[in-house]
């Protein structure tokens, strides 16, 4: 499952469970490729996970609360923590282990 | 992991198959799509190319005013579409060209075609310097355009004197506090008029004769950069803009490469018979989205012939 999110409901959106956060946005060519790895390699192999992605373009604070200096970037929370960071295109596999591990 | 690789199923087979979504790949999809094949672009890692990541294009014909890279790139994207180009979002990590039929791997599987042109273009050359892969994403970056966002209002670095770095300091003046331009040799390599805007623009601070020796943080992002000289100056962000490099290391062994990795060509031909090569991938010499456009149509063009030749279309 993967939805749109924004900086005013994020903290009860990743306040539960395994959440992976996708940073991206329009202008982001590599971004491109992070979001269609989700779409077909991660979402499919994981379908009770929750992701959300976040255009940084409004929430670019959001971002730098989590340390995002470039895009794409991963964050996987749980519980409402920050347990793993992906900074560059990730392949699914790292992304997949990431979540089982998380 | 072993999920992922099971659904990774054969497809049929492709006549032509485009490796690469920039100037080059683009222009082979739409003339091979108006020669009746039915061309597949692989868009790659950066869809649309190298051009994503340009501020402004002002040396493409047909455009008036300047373009910025990734609206040309959409432009160009959509004629391709237009003309009947099929994409697929996958980077192509090696290939086997042993055989008649060709086979490309990616991170989404496998494709077999009967004709593949190489438009991968060239990447970013990073610096091997000391800090460098501890506070990549921390800081330091190869791309002003993408990254840019996260410094507002912040002191930060280019190094380079060609054109990517000289356009990156100008697209950073407007974002950033302050730019040091850092260069190694007393003069720009990059375009004259660019080299102008960047000598009459407040912000930028150009350091001449100057080399990065380390990248120094905090252990969670950049803090600054230690100079030639035993200087030091305090930056968050540092654009590494020293050169690009062929992207052509999945084809080492299947392919003709020369000693800096481009890919030999004549005439766009490869050594391979049904592999083309189009674009910076294979231009050591000129690098221009213009040029390559035109690679890309000579590229096809060869295709065309060859798929023909042999009945394959």
């Amino acid at each position: 499952m993967i939805t749109d999110i924004n900086e005013k409901d994020f903290d009860s959106a990743i306040a539960e469970g395994v959440v992976l956060v996708d940073f991206w946005a329009t202008w982001c060519g590599p971004c491109k490729m992070q979001g269609a790895i989700l779409e077909s390699k991660v979402a499919p192999v994981k379908p009770e996970l929750k992701i959300l992605k976040v255009d940084i373009d409004g929430n670019i604070s959001l971002a730098q609360k989590f340390g995002i200096m470039s895009i794409p970037a991963l964050r996987i929370f749980k519980n409402g923590n920050l347990v793993k960071s992906f900074d560059g295109v990730t392949k699914p596999e790292e992304i997949i282990a990431a979540v089982e591990n998380a | 992991m072993e999920k992922a690789n099971e659904m990774s199923e054969e497809k049929s087979k492709e006549n032509l198959v485009i490796i690469g979504s920039g100037p080059a790949g683009l222009a082979a999809g739409i003339y091979a799509s108006r020669a009746g094949l039915k061309p597949l672009v692989i868009e790659g890692m950066l869809a649309g190319g190298q051009l994503t990541k340009t501020d402004e294009v002002e040396n493409y014909p047909g455009f008036e005013n300047p373009q910025t890279g990734l609206s040309l790139m959409a432009a160009m994207r959509a004629q391709a579409e237009r003309a009947g180009v099929r994409f697929e979002m996958d980077e192509i990590s090696s290939v086997d060209f042993s055989s008649s039929v060709k086979r490309l791997s990616g991170m989404m599987g496998d494709i077999t075609s009967d004709a593949v042109i190489v438009a991968t273009g060239a990447g970013a050359r990073w610096t091997n310097l000391p800090g460098e892969d501890k506070y990549k994403n921390k800081g330091i970056s190869a791309c002003a355009v993408c990254d840019g966002a996260f410094f507002k209002g912040a002191d930060v670095a280019v190094i380079g004197g060609g054109d990517t770095a000289l356009g990156d300091a100008l697209y950073l003046s407007r974002i950033a506090k302050s730019v040091y331009l850092i260069h190694r040799r007393d003069a720009f390599r990059g375009t004259k008029v660019l080299a102008e805007r960047v000598l009459n623009t407040p912000n930028i601070t150009v350091l001449w004769n100057t080399t990065v020796s380390s990248f120094e943080g905090d252990g969670a992002r950049l803090t600054s950069l230690k100079l030639s000289g035993d200087r030091e100056i305090a930056v968050t962000g540092a654009f590494v803009a020293i050169g690009h490099d062929p992207q052509t290391v999945f084809l080492r062994g299947a392919v003709d490469l020369d000693d800096a990795g481009y890919v030999r060509v004549e005439r766009t031909r490869t050594n391979v018979d049904g592999v083309f090569a189009a674009g910076d991938c294979a231009d050591p010499f000129y690098k221009q989205a213009v040029i390559a456009a035109g690679a890309g149509a000579q590229a096809a063009i060869e295709a065309q012939h060859y798929l023909q030749e042999r009945g394959l279309v």
